[in-house]
């Protein structure tokens, strides 16, 4: 490149480097407000805020705006932990905002019980998403090792949503083995084997298996695999298991930063706004489960009411079962054979 | 008197570049080997040596090595066309081989996996002969190729460009058939550009994520590159890992494009 070029291109550069442009937490007299959320809340969010935004000007707080950013739960943890101002973080696993209370320091360790359930305003699960007519005829979690099935899960290690899958095959199997552990970590291994890609977020694979057709059957959210009925009319089904999991992504305020932002209050009206009515009407039409039981029997035709384990009573937690299953060397290493 | 230079004051503009290198390479990557000297040899050497480590870099050198040579052989072909021959549309060829730069990586890698996957256009063929594509090593070998491939060309192009046709004809005019003149003519003068172009698609190749992750399947020990490897250590909260994974891949790269300079410098000495 010619060097009179340059200059005025690197200097184009620098004033398109977020850093650099003057960004606070109140530009032009704007309150910001950002929310740090994880992959499939994308459409779900940008409901929940067009309404904030309105009641909060109608309750005659001034004017406010809501970022939101996306990303695999793990990786916008880190990024919050690395600096991302976010005033609340809307994650995909207790454990990815426990890092950030412990790690950081942002907020403080007891942060879920700040909010009612857990911190957690809507619920899902994981269910299977199978081809048009379910040519393989998967019914239950059985019916995933068979020889020829091939499952699509993303990977556990980067993706919150598939460590619900992988504790949801984990339950099952356990329950179905009468607890026999070496048993159970067979069923794990035969699943595996089963699976021919392991993407790293729950989009990617909601990508592999609905936009290139790779798989029979999809271990998704079960808001996910609404979505991608929606997207793909008349190509797939959701299967219900005979047991699944009880997801609780929880939310919390990132206190420190809010502070720093003068967004205490906002932040905190925002996340008891989700277990309001209308925000709760908003998570049963994108289809999380509503906590507030007269509003999730709305949507009980699509929601099914099966039995779920969960990862307090049934793993210990999610310090534990991260350990036992996730970190280096745990179960799923074991399943792929790797020390 | 002082030499006179091209660029005013050798103090202010080597004070710039030290400024630059240090703020946007050298300052990084010290921290990350302070990172990673938060561990001691003995877990520096726990987790380079163990069985995953070693098997995604078998894979990421492997694959990195046989795409920039598939590179270089592809590349040098590519350049010698556009030099060397007037043909309708040949500069919007030109153009067409510096695209795999500009496009960003995540979309060339699901753009090859749809391509090459079992039911894709190539891959389905590929799939009759038996040959898995998408999804297994074959998989990172191609997108490897599609992101290292324009090296070749751009750094051999230029030297084509500058041979000249009297060398050539001084051969004919000594008897030296068509072949013999490239071989013993043409050819050693573009080894050194070839080499570079090898060594570049090489280093970016061993670097490269986003393109793989989606095309390589990710199967822990078959299909894992050591860049996934990292950012999965970094999933787990583990920076420290991280960083000394992300070392030995550097120290091990920077080992390898040294020696291929080395080898590059002797090439061009003997070449004159």
């Amino acid at each position: 490149m010619k060097a009179r070029y340059f200059i005025p291109l690197a200097l184009a550069t620098l004033t398109l480097l977020p850093g650099c442009s003057p960004k606070g937490a109140s530009a032009g007299g704007e309150l910001e407000l950002q929310n740090v959320s994880y992959d499939p809340t994308r459409e779900f969010y940008e409901e929940v805020n067009a309404a904030f935004v309105k009641k909060w000007e109608a309750d005659g707080k001034g004017k406010i705006k809501v970022i939101q950013s996306h990303g695999g739960s793990g990786k916008q943890a880190r990024s919050v932990i690395d600096g991302q101002q976010a005033d609340v973080v809307t994650l995909a696993l207790a454990g990815d905002i426990d890092v950030i209370a412990k790690q950081a320091k942002l907020l403080p360790d007891d942060w879920q019980s700040k909010l009612p359930d857990n911190s957690s305003p809507y619920t899902s699960t994981i269910v299977f998403v199978v081809r048009k007519g379910n040519p393989k005829g998967v019914k239950d979690w059985a019916d995933l090792i068979k020889e020829g099935t091939q499952v699509i899960t993303p990977d556990p290690k980067t993706s919150g949503g598939a460590r619900w899958n992988y504790l949801a095959a984990w339950a099952w199997a356990e329950k179905e083995y009468g607890g026999d552990q070496a048993k159970t970590l067979e069923y794990i291994k035969a699943l595996f084997k089963n699976v021919p890609v392991l993407d790293t977020g729950a989009r990617a694979a909601t990508t592999t298996f609905a936009q290139s057709k790779i798989g029979d059957v999809f271990l998704s959210w079960e808001n996910e695999a609404y979505l991608i009925e929606k997207q793909f009319p008349g190509e797939t089904e959701i299967v219900y298991p005979s047991i699944s999991i009880l997801a609780e992504p929880p939310v919390a305020v990132v206190e420190k930063n809010a502070a720093k932002h003068g967004a205490t209050e906002a932040a905190q009206a925002y996340l008891q706004f989700l277990y309001t009515d209308e925000a709760q009407e908003f998570a049963g039409k994108h289809f999380y489960r509503p906590r507030k039981p007269e509003i999730l029997a709305k949507f009980s035709s699509k929601l099914q009411d099966i039995p779920l384990v969960t990862v307090d009573k049934d793993f210990g937690g999610w310090e534990k079962a991260q350990k036992t299953h996730f970190d280096d060397g745990g179960t799923f290493d074991q399943a792929y054979g790797v020390k | 008197m002082p030499k006179q230079r091209v660029i005013p004051g050798f103090g202010l503009s080597m004070g710039i570049t030290i400024f630059w290198l240090s703020g946007i390479i050298l300052i990084p990557l010290a921290a990350l080997f302070l990172k990673a000297a938060g561990l001691g040899p003995s877990e520096w050497w726990a987790i380079l040596s163990s069985p995953r480590v070693i098997a995604a870099a078998k894979l990421t050198f492997g694959a990195s090595a046989a795409a920039a040579l598939v590179s270089m052989v592809l590349g040098l072909l590519v350049a010698w066309v556009l030099v060397r021959y007037e043909f309708p549309g040949r500069k919007i060829l030109d153009a067409i081989v510096d695209l795999p730069f500009a496009l960003p990586t995540a979309v060339a890698g699901i753009t090859l996996t749809q391509i090459y996957a079992p039911n894709g256009w190539l891959g389905k063929i590929l799939f009759e002969w038996g040959i898995r594509s998408a999804y297994s090593s074959l998989g990172v070998f191609i997108a490897l190729t599609f992101i290292g491939f324009p090296f070749v060309v751009r750094t051999v192009q230029p030297v084509m460009e500058d041979l000249g046709h009297e060398l050539e004809e001084a051969a004919a005019s000594l008897g030296a058939s068509r072949w013999t003149t490239f071989r013993r003519v043409i050819f050693p003068m573009l080894v050194p550009a070839l080499i570079t172009g090898f060594t570049l698609a090489f280093a970016r190749a061993i670097g490269e994520y986003g393109s793989v992750i989606f095309i390589s399947g990710n199967l822990p020990m078959k299909t894992e590159i050591l860049p996934l490897l990292i950012v999965k250590q970094l999933e787990q909260f583990k920076y420290e890992a991280a960083a000394v994974i992300a070392s030995g891949m550097l120290i091990v790269s920077f080992a390898l494009l040294f020696l291929i300079n080395l080898l590059q410098r002797r090439l061009n000495w003997q070449a004159r």
